[in-house]
């Protein structure tokens, strides 16, 4: 009986009206995205960088060690020794089309030389732009190297 | 020359003006209201909505607009091209149609209103039947099994609920004793208490539910269900042809909430019979009616998910007709028993 009143009067309908009316003078909770940021967590896995010493030496050892764990292939490293014997790469592409961003790479090297920086904006408008090759990760990390550096030393007590 | 200038062309050109006083303030409101449906639900999801094209994202459906006109106009290989492109030029044109017999307002001269034909409530009802043959065109001659079973459903929706929408209509010519819309407003003159949506508050609910399946607005929006039909009836249309739909969908709900302003909730009429609320001209009333109705409309859509078929055909046939057509006999009987029926 009390059910049959309710629905004649559309009792469940009204209560479900006025919860979105409340919700609709609620604060909103959407950031206002181009001039507002969310804040990144140190871990968080963007544009990858390759990075240098402070003396502008470039950390890449060419061990290929990303290259190998890198389960969408990548990564593509060409290496052969320099003229002061060291071992560097001559190549280092990576393809970022196919990247899954599961920061494998990053885990992998010995010398913290890859590496997913804080930056997700870098979308482009043609399918080449996102090939990145040697220098263009180099450019990155000269360009991003504060903020790695920061989120590198926030998370080192935790690995 | 003169008998041609005073007695055809002047006439002509007073009333292309007049349609285009009703028409182009329709078609700003039409895109307004995709701009306050954003803002509306998006307030309701706690979100912001469209706030970076112009103030408030005020211009954000004239871009929308721009985009859609931009855009190449594809006709699908198995398509009918002459009904394809018929169907959402019929679909825009009866939803603009119907406005000539809304009443907008009153002054000592008369009434104002496109054509103040005293059958307005059978004019509007054709109407809006006609405006299934534009659904129905467009899924049939996209040739596409989704557009077609989304017009399918939406026939027979509208038909389903147009019945119940009939006889609500009909206790309110009752009601009013007459069918010309602007008589049926000055019927409720004198506060809101005497419009028509308390003597008559069960119709008004079961006019503006079936006035929602009418315009195929949520929670019955199943021909353009995306989860199943991808977007019903409208799949295949792109660009411009769909910016008629879309335009025409639009301006039916903006039509069929000032039917409802016009039935139950006065029409232009001020809520108040006081000098400073009758110096605010009608048509801002009536506007401003609209307005509280479409925002019904969206609360509606931001709290209620969508119907099953089988349960919309239930309340369509089996809970709205005979409820409807039982309180078309009790009203008309209570009326003629208390001697209330109009002369």
């Amino acid at each position: 009986m009390l059910r049959t009143v309710r629905t004649v009067l559309l009792w469940e309908i009204g209560v479900g009206l006025w919860k979105t009316l409340v919700y609709f003078f609620k604060p909103k909770v959407t950031i206002n995205y181009p001039y507002e940021k969310g804040p990144l967590s140190p871990r968080f896995r963007g544009e990858h960088v390759l990075r240098r010493y402070s003396n502008g030496e470039e950390r890449c050892i060419a061990c290929k060690l990303c290259e190998a764990i890198c389960p969408a292939q990548a990564i593509t490293i060409e290496a052969e020794p320099r003229d002061d014997g060291s071992r560097r790469t001559t190549r280092y592409d990576i393809d970022m089309t196919k990247c899954i961003y599961c920061g494998f790479c990053q885990e992998a090297c010995p010398v913290d030389a890859i590496v997913e920086g804080p930056n997700f904006e870098f979308a482009a408008e043609t399918r080449e732009e996102l090939m990145y090759n040697k220098e263009k990760l180099l450019a990155n990390g000269d360009r991003w190297e504060t903020e790695i550096a920061q989120a590198l030393a926030a998370d080192a007590p935790y690995r | 020359m003169m008998v041609f200038w005073e007695g055809y062309a002047l006439p002509a050109l007073i009333l292309i003006g007049w349609i285009l006083l009703i028409v182009v303030p329709l078609l700003v409101g039409m895109a307004l209201l995709t701009w306050y449906e954003r803002k509306v639900l998006a307030a309701m999801m706690l979100r912001k909505g469209p706030n970076v094209v112009g103030p408030f994202g005020l211009l954000q459906p004239m871009a929308d607009g721009l985009k859609l006109l931009m855009k190449e106009t594809v006709i699908p290989s198995g398509a009918n091209r002459a009904v394809f492109l018929f169907a959402p030029v019929l679909t825009f044109t009866l939803a603009l149609v119907a406005w000539a017999v809304i009443p907008l307002g009153q002054s000592e001269s008369g009434i104002w209103v496109l054509s103040n034909i005293n059958v307005g409530v059978l004019y509007l009802f054709a109407i809006s039947s006609m405006g299934v043959y534009g659904i129905i065109m467009a899924g049939w001659a996209s040739n596409s099994r989704y557009a077609f079973l989304g017009a399918l459903r939406s026939a027979a929706q509208m038909v389903s609920y147009e019945v119940s929408i009939g006889f609500v209509m009909i206790t309110v010519l009752i009601a009013a004793g007459s069918l010309n819309l602007s008589e049926i407003v000055l019927a409720q003159q004198g506060g809101f208490w005497n419009w028509y949506w308390i003597p008559l508050a069960p119709m008004f609910v079961v006019f503006f539910i079936s006035a929602l399946a009418e315009t195929n607005r949520h929670p019955f929006d199943l021909p353009e269900a995306e989860a199943e039909l991808v977007a019903g009836y409208f799949v295949e249309y792109s660009a411009f042809p769909f910016a008629l739909f879309f335009l025409g969908e639009y301006i039916n709900m903006i039509m069929m909430s000032g039917i409802t302003a016009v039935l139950f909730m006065g029409g232009w009429l001020p809520p108040l019979d006081v000098w400073w609320l009758n110096w605010i001209p009608g048509p801002i009333w009536l506007a401003l009616k609209i307005a509280f109705l479409l925002f019904v409309f969206i609360w509606v859509r931001a709290t209620l998910p969508r119907y099953r078929y089988d349960q919309l055909m239930r309340l369509g046939w089996k809970v709205f007709l005979p409820l409807s057509l039982v309180a078309v006999v009790a009203y008309a009987g209570v009326l003629l028993y208390a001697g209330w029926l109009p002369a």
